[in-house]
C-alpha cells in the first residue's frame, strides 16, 4: 500500500469535512481518535484513510468520551491530535474538554453543528452549540472557537486552530456546520512550506536536573510543555495544582491558577481575534453572521446596498474570542445592529453585551441554512431605527 | 536407610546462610497499623511506648530480638507508609 | 542489635518522597500495592524515564502523583483511553493504568472492555477494595452482595463482578489476581505482565478500613488482612467462571493466582497496511509426493 503527502499541494474541489481533514494533516497532525457521527463522519473517514498514508495513527474509539481522552493522551505524548464530532458527541467530550484546559494540553476538537437539543436533526444544518462551545465544561476557562464559512476555510482554520492549540497550550474549537461541511468548493492547499506552524513551547533546560516545573509559566502565561517519555518525570493532574503539578487544593493556589488559565488567552484575545469586514466604512446597519449563514446575510447586505440602505457584515471568524471591542466602536456609529443566526439568539447575547444599540435577530431553530430574504427584511427594519 | 530420618541434604547445606538483618524505621512516617510487627515471621518487633509527632506508636525491636531479623524484608514490602527497612549485617550471617 | 531511626527508605528515589506521607488511611492497602510496583520498575530493566502511569479518580488514582516517573491523574474512567493513546504515540514506553474497582469498571467499563478486545500494549493495575473509598465509602461494582456501604445502608442488593473473569471474557492476555499481603508475588505478576505485549490485568484486592472495613464489621485493617491471609488460596487453574468473592461465606476460599497467560495479535492501528508475515508454501512438497 503507498504511502502519501501529508501536504495534497494544489487546487481541489473538496469536501468542506475533507478539507478540515486536509488542514489537520497539513498541520502536522498525526493523530485522530473518533467515533461515528453525522455530518462529521467524513473527516473520519477520510483521516481512516490519509493518516496511515502519512505515518499517522486513526483510531475510531468506542464512544467520544474515550475519543477526547485519547486526544489528550495523544498530546501529552507530543502528537498534534484532533477529534471531530457533531451536538451529542461535542456534550460528551466537554468532561475532557476540561481536562485538556486544566492539564494546558493542546487539541483540536472539530464540531461540525447539527440541529439540536439532543438527537435533534442529524444530517440537517444548525448553530447552535455556540455558548455551549464557550460554556460547556464544567468552571472558568478561555476557549478559542473557529468558525469556517467555506470549505477553503475548512483547510485554513484547522492549520490555525492547531497553532492557536499549541501556542497557548489549550483544547481549540472548530465550529462549522452542517453546510459548510457538506458542501464541496474549490480549495487552495499551498505548498507545505508555505503552511504556517507554530509549535509548542518546550523546556528550555535539559531533563534530569531539579530545574523544569511542568507548569511554571513564562511572561505570556504560557509554561513551556514536556511530554511523556522524556525524562523529565512530569506530573500532570486534573485537579488544581501547583507549579510543580503537585495537586494543591487550596483556594489560594486555586485562585492562583485558575486566573492564569483565564489570563492566558484574555490577555492575548486582541491577538486571536479574526474577523472579516464587509462595506463597514459608512454602514448604518451592521449585519453580524457567521459560517453558512454568513454566505446568506452577505448576499442580503448586497441587495439592501442596491435598495440605497448602507448595510455591511462584520464576521467573526473566531466566535470566541468573540471580537467585542471591534463590535462596541462599530456600535457607536449605526443605528441597529442585525444579527442572523441558526439558533434561538446566542451570539446576539454577546453583541449586546457590547452595545446599546437596539440588536435585532434573525432567528430559526434550524434544518436549512437562513435565506436572504428574512435577513434583509431585518436589514430593512433595522435601516428605521 | 533408617526409616524416618532423611539421608538426603541440599547440595549447598554448608554454604547456605541465613542473613542477619539491621532494622531502620522512619517514626514519622509510621501510622501504627501494625502490620509490620503482626507479619514478621520472627516476631522481632514490638510497638513502641512512645509516640511520634502524629500521636502513632512505631515499631522497634523487642526484647530479645535483638539478633532475630533475617532481613526478609517483608516489613520494608507490606509497611503502607514505607517507614520501616532492613539492611542486611555483613559478615553476621549464620549456617543453619 | 537497636532499632535505627531513619529520615529515607531506600525506596524513596521511586517516589516523590518530597509529598509524603502519602494521603492514604492508616493500614490502606493501596500503600504496600504501590511499592510493589515502584519495586517492578526498578526490576523491569526498562529505565524509569521510560515508564508512564495514569490513573483515574479515587484513592487508587493518587498512586501515579506519588511516583518519581511520568505520571498523569486523568477524568474519572478515562485513565485507559488516554493510556492508550500515550502508548500509541510513543510505542517504547511501558504504559500502565493503576486505578479502583469503581473508576475501573463502573463509570470506566466500556473503556476496559474495550481495551482487552483490541488487546492494546498497557498493564493495568486495579486495586480492589469492594468500595468507592474516597468519597467515604459507597457501593461499587465489585461490593460483595450483602455488604453495607454509605450508599446500601441495609446492604448491597447487587451482585458484583468477578474482574478476572470479566478481564479473560473480553479479552486480557495476562489476568491475575493477588492482594496487599501477598505482595512477593504480586510484583512478580507486574514484571511479568510488563514483559508481555497487549492488555494486562491485575486485580490486588487492598483492606480499606474506614470504606469498607468499618461498615461490615471488620475490625481494622490487620483484620481485614487476616482474613486475606487465612481465606486466600492460590490456583493458577482455577476455572475462571469459579472466581468470585463472597466475604459473607466464611468457608468460601478467595481464590489467588497468575490464571491467564496466552498470545493474542496486539492492537495496532497499521497492521492491516504492514506486509504480511512469511507463511510456508507447503503446496510444492505435497504435489511432489502425490506425483512420487
Amino acid at each position: 500500500m503507498k504511502d502519501g503527502p501529508a501536504v495534497l499541494e494544489g487546487q481541489h474541489f473538496l469536501l468542506g469535512d475533507h478539507a478540515c481533514a486536509e488542514g489537520a494533516l497539513a498541520a502536522g497532525c498525526r493523530f485522530f481518535a473518533g467515533y461515528p457521527i453525522t455530518p462529521s463522519t467524513e473527516i473520519a473517514e477520510r483521516l481512516a484513510h490519509r493518516l496511515p498514508e502519512v505515518g499517522g495513527i486513526f483510531v475510531q474509539m468506542e464512544d467520544e468520551l474515550a475519543s477526547m481522552a485519547a486526544i489528550v493522551g495523544a498530546s501529552v505524548a507530543g502528537a498534534r491530535a484532533m477529534t471531530a464530532t457533531s451536538g451529542p458527541g461535542f456534550s460528551l467530550m466537554m468532561e475532557n474538554v476540561g481536562l485538556a484546559a486544566m492539564m494546558e494540553v493542546p487539541c483540536v476538537v472539530v464540531n461540525v453543528q447539527r440541529g439540536a437539543p439532543s438527537t435533534g436533526l442529524p444530517t440537517l444544518v444548525a448553530q447552535a452549540d455556540v455558548m455551549q462551545a464557550r460554556w460547556g465544561s464544567h468552571g472558568d476557562y478561555e476557549i478559542v472557537a473557529y468558525a469556517p464559512a467555506s470549505p477553503q476555510e475548512c483547510f485554513d482554520l484547522t492549520v490555525r486552530a492547531f497553532n492557536t492549540a499549541d501556542q497557548y497550550r489549550i483544547p481549540v474549537f472548530v465550529l462549522a456546520d452542517e453546510v459548510v461541511g457538506h458542501m464541496t468548493e474549490r480549495v487552495v492547499i499551498p505548498p507545505p512550506d508555505a503552511i504556517p506552524k507554530v509549535e509548542r513551547k518546550r523546556p528550555r533546560t535539559a531533563p534530569g536536573g531539579d530545574g523544569f516545573l511542568p507548569f511554571q509559566a513564562d511572561d505570556d502565561l504560557v509554561p513551556p510543555m514536556a511530554h511523556a517519555g522524556e525524562g523529565y518525570r512530569v506530573h500532570f493532574t486534573g485537579l488544581t495544582h501547583d507549579e510543580r503539578g503537585y495537586p494543591a487544593t487550596n483556594a489560594e493556589a486555586h485562585d492562583r491558577l485558575v486566573r492564569r488559565l483565564v489570563e492566558k488567552v484574555r490577555r492575548h484575545a486582541w491577538r486571536i481575534e479574526e474577523y472579516e469586514e464587509s462595506q463597514l466604512e459608512d454602514a448604518r446597519v451592521v449585519v453580524i453572521a457567521y459560517g453558512s449563514t454568513a454566505r446568506s446575510a452577505r448576499r442580503a447586505v448586497a441587495v439592501a446596498r442596491e435598495e440605497g440602505i448602507r448595510a455591511g457584515l462584520l464576521r467573526p471568524i473566531t466566535l470566541w474570542p468573540f471580537p467585542g471591542e471591534r463590535v462596541r466602536r462599530l456600535a457607536e456609529r449605526v443605528g441597529a445592529v442585525v444579527v442572523p443566526e441558526l439558533n434561538m439568539g446566542q451570539i446576539a447575547r454577546e453583541v449586546e453585551r457590547f452595545t446599546h444599540r437596539p440588536v435585532l435577530g434573525v432567528n430559526h431553530a434550524g434544518g436549512a441554512m437562513l435565506p436572504p430574504e428574512p435577513i434583509l427584511d431585518t436589514i430593512r427594519e433595522a435601516a428605521t431605527r | 536407610m533408617l526409616r524416618g530420618q532423611s539421608t538426603r541434604v541440599p547440595l549447598d547445606w554448608k554454604a547456605a546462610v541465613l542473613p542477619q538483618g539491621q532494622v531502620y524505621v522512619i517514626p514519622s512516617r509510621c501510622k501504627e497499623c501494625r502490620f509490620c510487627i503482626d507479619f514478621c515471621p520472627r516476631d522481632v518487633l514490638t510497638l513502641s511506648t512512645e509516640t511520634n509527632v502524629r500521636g502513632y506508636r512505631y515499631p522497634v525491636v523487642a526484647t530479645g530480638k535483638d539478633v532475630a531479623c533475617v532481613h526478609c524484608e517483608f516489613c520494608s514490602l507490606v509497611c503502607p507508609e514505607y517507614a520501616i527497612y532492613t539492611v542486611e549485617v555483613a559478615g553476621a550471617g549464620v549456617t543453619p | 542489635m537497636t532499632t535505627l531511626m531513619a529520615e529515607r527508605h531506600p525506596s524513596d528515589p521511586l517516589f516523590r518522597a518530597d509529598r509524603l506521607p502519602h494521603i492514604w488511611c492508616p493500614g490502606c492497602g493501596i500503600g504496600p500495592a504501590m511499592h510493589a510496583y515502584a519495586q517492578a520498575l526498578v526490576e523491569s530493566g526498562i529505565p524509569l524515564d521510560r515508564h508512564v502511569c495514569v490513573s483515574g479518580i479515587g484513592c487508587s488514582g493518587r498512586v501515579p502523583g506519588y511516583l518519581n516517573i511520568d505520571s498523569y491523574h486523568t477524568t474519572h474512567g478515562r485513565a485507559i483511553p488516554f493510556a492508550m493513546a500515550v502508548a500509541l504515540v510513543r510505542p517504547q514506553l511501558e504504559v500502565a493504568v493503576f486505578s479502583g474497582d469503581g473508576d475501573l469498571f463502573a463509570i470506566g467499563g466500556n473503556h476496559f472492555i474495550h481495551a482487552a478486545r483490541r488487546n492494546v500494549d498497557l498493564n493495568v493495575i486495579c486495586i480492589n477494595n469492594f468500595n468507592y473509598g474516597m468519597t467515604g465509602g459507597q457501593v461499587g461494582p465489585t461490593t460483595p452482595m450483602g455488604a453495607r456501604a454509605t450508599t446500601a445502608p441495609y446492604g448491597n442488593y447487587e451482585q458484583p463482578f468477578s474482574l478476572p473473569y470479566l478481564a479473560a471474557a473480553t479479552g486480557a492476555v495476562f489476568v491475575a489476581r493477588w492482594t496487599s499481603l501477598h505482595l512477593r508475588q504480586l510484583k512478580q505478576a507486574i514484571l511479568r505482565a510488563m514483559k508481555k505485549r497487549g492488555l494486562t490485568f491485575i486485580e490486588v484486592l487492598a483492606p480499606c478500613p474506614v470504606g469498607f472495613g468499618r461498615p461490615n464489621e471488620i475490625g481494622d485493617a490487620m483484620e481485614e488482612m487476616m482474613l486475606y491471609r487465612e481465606r486466600c488460596v492460590v490456583d493458577h487453574g482455577a476455572p475462571l467462571a469459579a472466581l468470585d468473592i463472597d466475604l459473607r461465606q466464611r468457608d468460601r476460599p478467595i481464590v489467588l493466582g497468575n490464571f491467564v497467560d496466552i498470545e493474542r495479535p496486539v492492537f495496532d492501528p497499521l497492521a492491516m497496511r504492514r506486509p504480511a508475515p512469511e507463511v510456508e508454501d507447503h503446496a510444492p512438497l505435497a504435489r511432489k509426493e502425490q506425483e512420487g
